[in-house]
């Protein structure tokens, strides 16, 4: 028997927001028959809001919880705002889910994310032409998925990657791609910030900022340029302004301004925040 | 109905109060040491041969000594398995079918990789064996055949004198697994032509980890563990007295039972033909005819299984199911799939289980819940359109 919480219980004994709506202005479907899960969420969109959510689920205790908790959090929402709703926070809508049981969670972000896809208008055809390359052909989950979810819940482990996607769970032969893309994902990662370095949100305080930054340039950026002979000085902090200085190889280099002042500013908006300014100093 | 309606025998039984009653003294003022030197113990190991005999007797074996106590179904597969394949060294294929129980089947994954080949014999839609194949697997190099004598998931019996003959002619060690057998259908492993057959306490009301192996007069085989000399050395430790004493105790019982599984028999096709006639969208897994009296194994189309057991709990109904998300695998029943059944219905496949105690009362209860379960499921699907009573389109590759 799986130890649910009794949000979980409470849910899938009396799920919310069970059918279908007529005339819907955005339809996300996902999963099959033949992999034992799939979601069809209706949404009625006005205004950019979120009016009315609907579910049919074909799916164990935990996808029935999964899919009535995202109906009701993002019942009333902008539509910006459903955006933003990760599996992790339905997961911690529903006071969590047992660890093979993850993948629910995933599968009602996925359904969100068709349908809104779908209200924009934009065509989703089949897996491969969207979204990328297929990993694991039993459960049809595909590379962009995996990194995702990688990325959003800090796995580290295979058998993490499979609670929470499926992909590996059945033959077994896509555990070498979810290996390769693992190690990337982790290498990607700064050591010390860890996963959940963006996670949240939630503006950063100035030290923690600086922290941040640091260690992006030291455990991300430095590594890269030190492989070509150069290496980078971190100068001074102010705000959201990251003042840097290149040397060895990359100060001579006449291309610097350019393509070095992008990497470390993208590094740094990826690992720290979306608007961090880098500006380089001689 | 405030107790549970217990549905899944096949998983375990309750202990048999008479059972019950057999083990407790020797959990109480009886415990001496079998093999002592003192009456204290020497009384202890008479009732343990009084164990040996009426397991002996449920399995219709000639001698005591051909029974021996393991520790489980899944040990005495093993034992026998691994035992028979320590003698024949030089044999490298070994030869089981694909809808084994894990106790089997993963041993052989394992034997696989140590550079045994396997030769796994398919069943047909129904579920019965393709003797066919298994005739054409067996060669000079086949170290044993391991074939389960019923099905756990579907309650399909396989033609194991057949198989006995077939083995016997070629002198090919033959093992049966015969863990959901006993206590539901005879057994006669003379006439069968087995050398080994394995069973399990807690499938015919007997505690939890007792097992036993029958080992055929004769049999070449070596022990799993080394140690005195319990068990004629076959099983060495000291023995799980009141295990053993319940185990003998639950045999003679299933043996007494036996003519009262035509009432189990009743009990179950009526939920069977219950839940056939009540709903559109379901199948029964596996052949009616050749089957063990206690089971049913039900597809339920367009909607999952796991579910429909959680909703079975809340109505204080337990039974099992072959969907993928209820066994913790990502995959429905390696059984299932083996028989081809679509995962339309593989993933809504239920298994009731009935016993000696099951009462009339609790299968019509049974029936009477499980429509309100069905329908507020389909309600939910998203491949059933509630409205036209009708499934959905479905894209479904398999
Ligand atoms: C066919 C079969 N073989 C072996 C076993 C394993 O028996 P045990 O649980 O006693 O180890 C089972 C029990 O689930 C079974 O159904
Ligand atoms: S391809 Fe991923 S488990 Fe089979």
């Amino acid at each position: 028997m799986w130890d649910y919480t009794d949000k979980v219980k409470d849910l899938y004994k009396h799920p919310k927001n069970v059918g279908t709506i007529d005339n819907a202005d955005a339809v996300g479907e996902v999963g099959s028959i033949v992999c034992g899960d799939a979601l069809t969420l209706y949404l009625k969109i006005e205004d950019n809001i979120i009016k009315d959510a609907k579910f049919q689920t074909f799916g164990c205790g935990s996808a029935i919880a999964s899919s009535s908790a995202l109906t009701e959090m993002i019942t009333g929402k902008t539509v910006d705002e459903a955006e933003k709703i990760t599996n992790r926070d339905i997961v911690d809508y529903l006071g969590g889910l047992p660890e093979q049981k993850m993948h629910c969670s995933v599968m009602g972000r996925e359904a969100l994310e068709k349908a809104l896809a779908n209200w924009r208008g934009e065509e989703v055809a089949s897996h491969e032409e969207t979204e990328g390359e297929v990993i694991c052909q039993c459960f049809g989950v595909t590379d962009p998925l995996i990194r995702k979810v990688i990325r959003e819940n800090g796995l580290k482990t295979v058998e993490d990657v499979t609670n929470y996607t499926k992909a590996g769970g059945a033959c077994g032969s896509c555990i070498h791609k979810i290996e390769d893309i693992l190690t990337e994902e982790l290498k990607r990662q700064p050591v010390a910030a860890g996963p959940e370095a963006k996670k949240g949100r939630l503006p950063l305080s100035n030290i923690k900022r600086m922290q941040l930054v640091e260690e992006t340039i030291s455990d991300v950026v430095r590594p890269i340029l030190q492989k070509d002979g150069g290496n980078i000085e971190l100068v001074d902090i102010d705000g959201r302004k990251v003042m840097v200085a290149l040397r060895g190889a990359c100060a001579n280099c006449l291309v610097s301004d350019v393509t070095l002042k992008n990497l470390v500013q993208e590094k740094l908006r990826e690992f720290v925040e979306d608007d961090i300014e880098v500006i380089e100093v001689r | 109905m405030n107790r549970t309606v217990y549905l899944d025998n096949n998983a375990t039984t309750m202990v048999d109060p008479e059972v019950l009653d057999a083990m407790l003294p020797f959990l109480k003022e009886q415990y001496g040491n079998p093999s002592s030197m003192h009456d204290f113990g020497g009384d202890v190991a008479r009732d343990v041969e009084l164990a040996r005999k009426q397991v002996a007797d449920l399995l219709g074996a000639d001698n005591d000594y051909e029974i021996v106590f393991t520790g489980g179904g899944t040990e005495s597969d093993n034992f026998a398995i691994l035992g028979t394949l320590a003698y024949f060294r030089d044999r490298r294929h070994i030869i089981s079918s694909k809808v084994e129980h894990p106790a089997v089947l993963n041993l052989y994954r394992r034997l696989e990789r140590e550079g045994y080949r396997a030769s796994y014999v398919p069943v047909d839609r129904d579920g019965n064996l393709d003797m066919e194949f298994l005739k054409k697997s067996m060669d000079d190099d086949t170290a044993i055949v391991s074939i389960m004598h019923a099905n756990n998931e579907t309650g399909v019996i396989f033609p194991v004198e057949e198989i006995g003959a077939l083995c016997r002619e070629r002198s090919i060690p033959f093992h049966i697994d015969g863990v959901q057998a006993a206590g539901k259908i005879p057994i006669d492993v003379k006439k069968i032509q087995c050398d080994l057959y394995s069973i399990s306490g807690h499938k015919f009301h007997a505690p939890k980890g007792m097992g036993v192996l029958y080992i055929r007069r004769g049999t070449r085989i070596r022990p799993l563990m080394y140690g005195g000399h319990q068990e004629r050395g076959r099983r060495p430790g000291t023995e799980n007295v009141p295990g053993i004493v319940a185990t003998g105790k639950a045999a003679e019982l299933a043996l007494k039972n036996l003519p009262a599984e035509e009432r189990v028999r009743a009990l179950r096709d009526r939920l069977e033909s219950g839940i056939l006639a009540r709903f559109s969208n379901v199948q029964l897994n596996g052949s009616k005819d050749a089957r063990v009296p206690n089971t049913t194994n039900v597809g339920f189309e367009y909607i999952e299984g796991e579910a429909i057991l959680l909703y079975l709990n809340e109505k204080g109904i337990a039974a099992s199911s072959g969907s993928a998300c209820s066994s913790g695998s990502l995959e429905p029943s390696h059984v299932l799939r083996a028989m081809g059944v679509p995962f339309t219905a593989a993933h809504g496949s239920i298994r009731f289980s009935l016993s000696r105690f099951t009462t009339e009362q609790e299968i019509d209860y049974t029936i009477s819940v499980l429509p309100e379960i069905i329908d507020r499921l389909l309600e939910i699907s998203p491949f059933w359109d509630s409205a036209t009573k009708q499934c959905r389109p479905v894209n479904i590759q398999s």
